[in-house]
């Protein structure tokens, strides 16, 4: 049997990983669905003020212990609203994390796409102090993350800017609910001419795709080559090459909704 | 850890590890086995308990997270829900059931009010096998159900809306041992185990079980002549998944590693590679024929080729259970659909005789075929038996998926051929189904198809063959239907292309061409005058209709109309396959009713009730049930090829009827004296008959009524020419769909489904197997295939949720014939008829299940 921590400060929490390598628990929907759970434990579930989302003049702070159903509840943008309600059922929107989602890296989380397109950064703390990363320097591939054994990600921030976003989240998957990705597609215009599309689950991490952005706002007809930089894989959910089809026709739709 | 936890209105104080899972702390700790586990991941949903108010998997929360909260589980929840789901029939199983009201109740303590689509948000996360979750939506939305004295509640509801069924792992005796079996990892290999003595002397391992240790015999197998699987593999594994030995000890001990040395063989595809069995050269495990005059009549033909995969029956409940030894019996509790069966298999495998097993079947969390062959019981019993205590097994969800048996692959080719009126003249099929590595149910298959092949149509010229072949792929068995819901989507689809060449509607030509009474089938037998199709499409007419009225052709979002029609011989196919039964009057003037006919879900115990107490006379609450248990009731055989309401009910109405004889008799009385049963006495128009003063039998009844049914058939000839089976069922359905033409989604936006059921004993019921047989038809038709390996989980295999099962409409077509089955008619022409409207929408004709997005897109493309 091994360690079961559950600090009730920062400050243990970070001593404890400094001393030793801990596995970090927080909702448990991805490392209890694995038939045995890792053997030593840092459960983060008792941290005080790290639950709540709050919205700052230039941004929000989504903090590690914050669930999809907190972000349901949350004044955050729309497309977070939507990849929240498609996450799992109800029991997993409830007890699942929302930095959970990043720090687990699956290629397929719905919260990545959601969040790079945000222009988000993962704000990380060690007893060495605090460190800023943008997302898409925080995930490295796939179930890899850029964080320390010592570290643990504080929160997320997501930078508000200066014009109401506008943002659409489209998932496909084959069945209405619990359901992962066979693909997805985040898009944000914070103007007309600043435009993120990330598509998720059709690579090791999810990808942002200037070319696609430079195509839509130039107007120009989407193409598959236009999708270079991604590299889809066949697995049970899908083929690789019905996987760039669907993105196109994801994010076309995606775009049409928010103009 | 301490933990301090109000759990269902008690504050409980536990010291337990703080990561162990609440759902084990639940039912292990704290006996509240209300609380399901059916993944043990987060996939289904079985043990949703209320956390703090909110809804939560119990599998996936640390016991540590419960201190100072509170817990709600199915043992706490209030009575209304539960009564609501009792009067709905929204309780088949009743092992997603606390899920589903715990889901239910966390909605509607936050929304009083809620509309469908909140509803389905709120039990998006609980998986339903069984009732295709539309009772259940209207058990919460609190809708009326219709007036009809038929529609009782079902006789062991309230254990199931209460968290009180004892399921297969429920059952935790003191002193038990714990079973692990050893599987192989490879779909083909020979092996050999290594330095065994090494862990033997580990703490805790009382015994580590190999071939050589099953005291009787070590194969087993359903039909007499066909022992071909191994209790443990002997050298030599033709599947992944197969057993090769087992631990018996602590939980901790058996899950010690068994060394063993693989030599890894080329897995064998189905009509590939070397024999895999010395008594099935080239692999055919059997051939199955039907043929009646000249196929190459009819000039106006259509031809098609279809392929189907591997479908798991993906019940919620996994297999499991524990057997003890009593002396020299040995008594197995444990989930199963064939109580008998079991019974017979367990004694060749002992080596002792059928009367020293006794089989007590639990409530059954779902079967649909998966449960008819031995999981659990097999190396519990041997393991129990040698060691003389207890010995318990639950398959881990990856176990279930993997070791158990799976509906058959199939490649099917078949020709139509009509005159110019939309006749048909001639139909030629042949199908070639993948058995996998041993027979199991593959013979059942391989001779209900060519029968069934034909669809429910007057065909005077019929060539239908098929092949069971054997591969190193999952054992397939017995699923919903054994093979007929797989031709129907080849025949259903030839009726369309047909239509479509003669300029006929859909409807119209299976009107047309429907089996009628007097009508010879494929097998040359002539229907009987409950053949009832063609009020089965005319009830489905209207429907029909006003689907086609939402029909759009053009633009990106089609949707266009199918429809399907099916029958399906209830009960074995040219095989005896009797039900006895028992009812009778105790000393304290109640009735009881023996049933052995196992209740997996569908009803079977509120239906062989209420048959017993129309026939005797009495009110259904005055029927007492004694069910399942070897020792206690008579072998009404199997609980599949839709023949409990048939078969069982022919022989309990038939044993009442006895009963009321006896009664009668000796009351003196005429044949339509009211008989009351009251203070316990029996009154009979005024005289009384006191129990009290009769002598009681060796089974405690003083008056008792026994009857036995086996439905009359003929053998089939080398032609597939007799009678083989004694009842069919008949059925329409019709299925709205919309397809995405640019994903290649669809979405089923309506089904209507009219179905010939003789005479509904309980309509509610019979709506939920229809309900159910549509969910798994439409999960066949669009997400469900099992690959061997690769999806041995309910995340990665897709079975409907909530949000995919449509608005369904039932039309129940009732005849002066008595019960037939409905149970697999629900499934069979479900599929077909959404295929048949993808086609119809888009002009694709899919010929390939599941119709995922990429096939459809495809398809579209093609």
């Amino acid at each position: 049997m091994g360690v079961y921590l559950r600090p009730t400060t920062l400050e243990q929490a970070l001593a404890a990983l400094a001393a030793a390598p801990l596995t970090i628990l927080a909702g448990g929907t991805d490392l209890y669905a694995l038939p045995q759970t890792a053997p030593d434990l840092l459960d983060i579930t008792r941290l005080p003020d790290l639950r709540t989302i709050s919205s700052h003049p230039d941004h929000w702070f989504v903090p590690c212990r914050a669930t999809w159903t907190d972000v349901l509840r949350s004044d955050l943008p729309a497309l977070l609203h939507q990849a929240a309600a498609q996450v799992g059922g109800r029991q997993v929107q409830n007890t699942a994390t929302l930095v959970g989602n990043l720090c687990n890296a699956s290629p397929a989380a719905d919260g990545v796409p959601c969040l790079m397109a945000l222009g988000a950064q993962v704000e990380l703390v060690s007893q060495s102090g605090r460190r800023l990363l943008e997302l898409r320097d925080f995930i490295l591939g796939p179930r890899r993350t850029a964080r320390r054994a010592d570290e643990l990600v504080l929160g997320v921030r997501i930078p508000r800017g200066a014009a109401p976003i506008r943002s659409e989240f489209e998932k496909l998957g084959a069945r209405r609910y619990l359901v992962i990705s066979i693909a997805s597609v985040a898009v944000v215009a914070r103007a007309p001419s600043d435009l993120r599309i990330v598509v998720g689950a059709c690579s090791a991490v999810p990808c942002r795709l200037p070319e696609v952005e430079a195509a839509v706002l130039a107007g120009k007809p989407l193409q598959i080559q236009h999708l270079a930089a991604l590299s889809p894989i066949d697995d049970v959910r899908a083929t690789a090459d019905y996987r760039r089809t669907a993105v196109l026709q994801l994010i076309r739709r995606a775009y049409e909704n928010i103009v | 850890m301490k933990i301090s936890s109000e759990i269902n209105g008690r504050t409980v104080v536990l010291d337990v590890p703080g990561e162990r899972r609440l759902a084990d702390l639940l039912r292990e700790d704290l006996g509240l086995t209300g609380t399901k586990i059916g993944c043990n991941a987060g996939d289904c949903g079985a043990c949703t308990v209320l956390l703090d108010g909110e809804q939560v998997c119990a599998c996936l929360v640390p016991a540590a997270r419960i201190d100072g909260g509170t817990v709600v589980t199915v043992e706490g929840l209030g009575p209304e829900l539960a009564a609501r789901f009792l009067l709905h029939g929204a309780a088949q199983c009743g092992f997603c059931t606390p899920g589903m009201l715990v889901a239910a109740t966390s909605l509607l303590n936050a929304n009083p009010a809620p509309d469908e689509a909140e509803v389905m948000d709120a039990l998006g996360g609980v998986l339903c096998r069984c009732t295709g979750y539309r009772k259940i939506i209207d058990a919460i939305l609190d809708r009326p159900v219709a007036d009809d004295p038929r529609r009782i509640a079902k006789v062991d509801g309230p254990a199931l809306v209460t968290g009180t069924a004892r399921f297969g792992a429920d059952e935790m005796p003191d002193d038990v041992l714990h079973v692990r079996m050893i599987r192989s990892p490879h779909p083909h290999a020979r092996f050999a185990l290594g330095d065994l003595d090494s862990i033997r002397g580990t703490p805790g391992l009382h015994l580590l079980l190999t071939a050589a240790d099953v005291p009787g015999s070590n194969t087993y197998g359903i039909y007499p002549t066909g022992k071909d699987q191994f209790v443990l593999a002997e050298g030599y594994v033709r599947h992944r998944g197969e057993p090769v030995c087992a631990l018996v000890g602590t939980a901790e001990a058996v899950q010690t590693d068994v060394p063993i040395a693989w030599e890894v063989l080329p897995p064998v595809a189905m009509g590939e590679g070397p024999d895999l069995h010395p008594h099935t050269p080239g692999n055919i495990l059997i051939r199955g024929r039907v043929a009646r005059g000249d196929t190459a009549q009819g000039d106006i033909r259509a031809a098609i080729a279809v392929e189907t995969g591997f479908v798991e029956h993906a019940y919620i409940e996994p297999e499991a259970g524990y057997a003890r030894r009593v002396g020299e019996t040995i008594e197995i509790v444990a989930t199963t659909q064939t109580p008998y069966m079991d019974r017979d298999e367990i004694a060749l495998i002992l080596g002792i005789p059928p009367e020293r097993v006794r089989i007590i079947p639990t409530a059954v969390g779902g079967g649909f075929g998966g449960k008819l062959d031995l999981s659990v019981q097999p190396l519990i019993a041997i393991a129990a038996w040698r060691t003389g205590r207890p010995c318990r097994l639950v398959y881990t969800r990856a176990e279930s998926m993997m070791a158990s048996t799976k509906r058959h692959p199939s490649r099917i080719t078949a020709e139509a051929a009509m005159d110019n009126e939309g006749r048909l003249l001639s139909y030629c099929c042949h199908a070639d189904f993948d058995t996998g590595a041993y027979a199991s149910w593959g013979p059942t298959v391989a001779n209900r198809v060519p029968v069934h092949a034909t669809g429910p149509y007057r065909v005077p010229n019929v060539l239908c063959t098929s092949a069971a072949i054997h591969s190193t792929n999952p054992p397939a068995g017995a699923f919903r239907g054994f093979g007929v819901p797989q031709v129907a989507l080849a025949g259903e689809a030839l009726l369309d292309m047909l239509a479509a060449r003669l300029g006929i509607d859909p409807w119209e030509i299976r009107r047309i061409n429907t089996l009628r009474p007097g009508d010879a089938s494929g097998t040359g037998q002539v229907m009987g005058q409950g053949a009832a199709l063609v009020e089965c499409l005319d009830a489905l007419h209207p429907a029909y209709l006003a689907m086609r009225a939402q029909r759009q052709t053009e633009g990106s979002i089609r949707r266009g109309v199918g429809v399907a029609c099916m029958w399906y011989g209830i009960g074995n196919t040219s095989m005896s396959n009797p039900s006895e039964m028992v009812i009778g009057i105790d000393a304290a003037g109640r009735c009881v009713l023996f049933s052995g006919a196992v209740d997996i879900g569908q009803g079977s115990n509120t239906v062989m009730t209420q048959i017993a107490a129309a026939a005797l006379g009495v009110p259904p609450e005055d029927v007492g049930l004694v069910a399942g248990d070897t020792a206690r009731t008579r072998d009404a055989g199997k609980t599949s090829a839709s023949r409990q309401t048939y078969v069982s009910g022919t022989a309990v109405r038939l044993a009442a009827e006895a009963l009321r004889a006896e009664i009668l008799r000796r009351a003196n009385a005429g044949a339509d004296a009211a008989i009351v049963l009251a203070g316990g006495k029996i009154l009979i128009n005024g005289l009384v008959l006191d129990p009290a003063a009769m002598k009681p039998d060796a089974e405690g009844l003083v008056l008792r009524g026994e009857g036995r049914f086996d439905p009359p058939t003929t053998p089939l000839d080398a032609d597939g020419q007799g009678e083989p089976y004694a009842c069919y069922a008949f059925a329409a359905q019709a299925a709205l769909v919309e397809v995405d033409t640019a994903l290649g989604t669809v979405r089923v936006l309506k089904i209507a489904a009219a179905h010939d059921v003789g005479r509904a004993v309980n309509p509610t019921l019979v709506e939920g197997q229809i309900h159910g047989g549509i969910a798994q038809g439409l999960g066949l038709a669009l997400m469900e295939e099992y690959l061997p390996g690769r999806t041995e989980n309910l995340h990665d295999y897709l079975i409907p949720t909530i949000g995919d099962v449509p608005e369904i409409e039932v039309f129940l077509v009732e005849t002066e014939d008595g019960p037939k089955g409905v149970g697999e008619p629900a499934l069979v022409a479900t599929a077909p008829a959404i295929l048949n409207a993808i086609a119809d929408a888009t002009g694709a004709r899919l010929t390939r299940v599941p119709a995922t997005p990429e096939r459809v897109l495809e398809a579209l493309r093609a």
